[in-house]
C-alpha cells in the first residue's frame, strides 16, 4: 500500500462497466515527510476521501477484487482504503 | 490505474491468439496536468478512444481482465475516457 495525497476527482462518462458507480480520484504518492514522491495515478475511493486528504492506497488487484466482491474479472488495480490521521517517523 | 493521452493507432495483423479484433493504441502516460510521465506505450482499447483523448488505463494483470476472454497477453488497457480532472 502507498501513502498518498488526494489531488482531485476525475470524471469519465465512457468507461469499462466495472467502474460504474465508483468514485475516481487522482492521488499523489508521498514520502515519509509528506512530500510528493513519484508520479500521480488514479484510484477508486472506498473511504470517502476528499481533496487534500492523506490516504492509504491499495495498489494490487487481488485485494481490490476482495473489497469490491464483483467477481474475479474486475480490471481495477488501485483503491483508497483509509484516511491517514497521523504519521510518526520517530526522531 | 493511471492517466494517458492517446497519440496514435497501432496496426498489427498477426497477433497472439485471444487478441483477434483487439484495437491497439499508442498512449503517452501523463500526470493530472497532462505532463508526460515515462515512455510511450501500446495499450488495448476497450472504450473506443481516439487520438487526442485523455484516458485512464489499468496495467499489469488487471489489463487482461478488461477484455473478453480475459486470459490474454496484454499489460495495459484503456478503460475510460476522461471528461475532466479537478486539481
Amino acid at each position: 500500500m502507498k501513502c498518498c495525497r488526494v489531488v482531485g476527482p476525475l470524471w469519465a462518462a465512457v468507461k469499462h462497466p466495472a467502474f460504474a458507480r465508483q468514485t475516481l480520484l487522482v492521488v499523489q504518492p508521498l514520502d515519509e515527510h509528506g512530500k510528493d514522491a513519484g508520479a500521480s495515478f488514479v484510484a477508486i475511493d472506498r473511504a470517502q476521501a476528499g481533496i487534500g486528504d492523506k490516504v492509504i492506497v491499495l495498489t494490487e488487484g487481488n485485494g481490490v477484487r476482495q473489497i469490491l466482491q464483483q467477481g474475479d474479472q474486475v480490471p481495477i488495480r488501485s483503491a483508497i482504503v483509509g484516511i491517514v490521521d497521523a504519521v510518526d517517523i520517530g526522531s | 490505474m493511471y492517466l494517458g493521452i492517446v497519440k496514435g493507432t497501432v496496426v498489427a495483423e498477426r497477433k497472439a491468439s485471444g487478441l483477434e479484433g483487439a484495437k491497439i493504441l499508442l498512449v503517452q502516460p501523463v500526470d493530472e496536468h497532462q505532463k508526460p510521465t515515462g515512455d510511450l506505450q501500446a495499450a488495448i482499447d476497450t472504450v473506443q478512444a481516439g487520438p487526442g483523448d485523455l484516458v485512464y488505463l489499468v496495467g499489469s494483470r488487471e489489463a487482461a481482465l478488461a477484455l473478453t476472454p480475459s486470459f490474454v497477453p496484454v499489460d495495459a488497457a484503456i478503460v475510460g475516457i476522461v471528461d475532466g480532472v479537478a486539481t
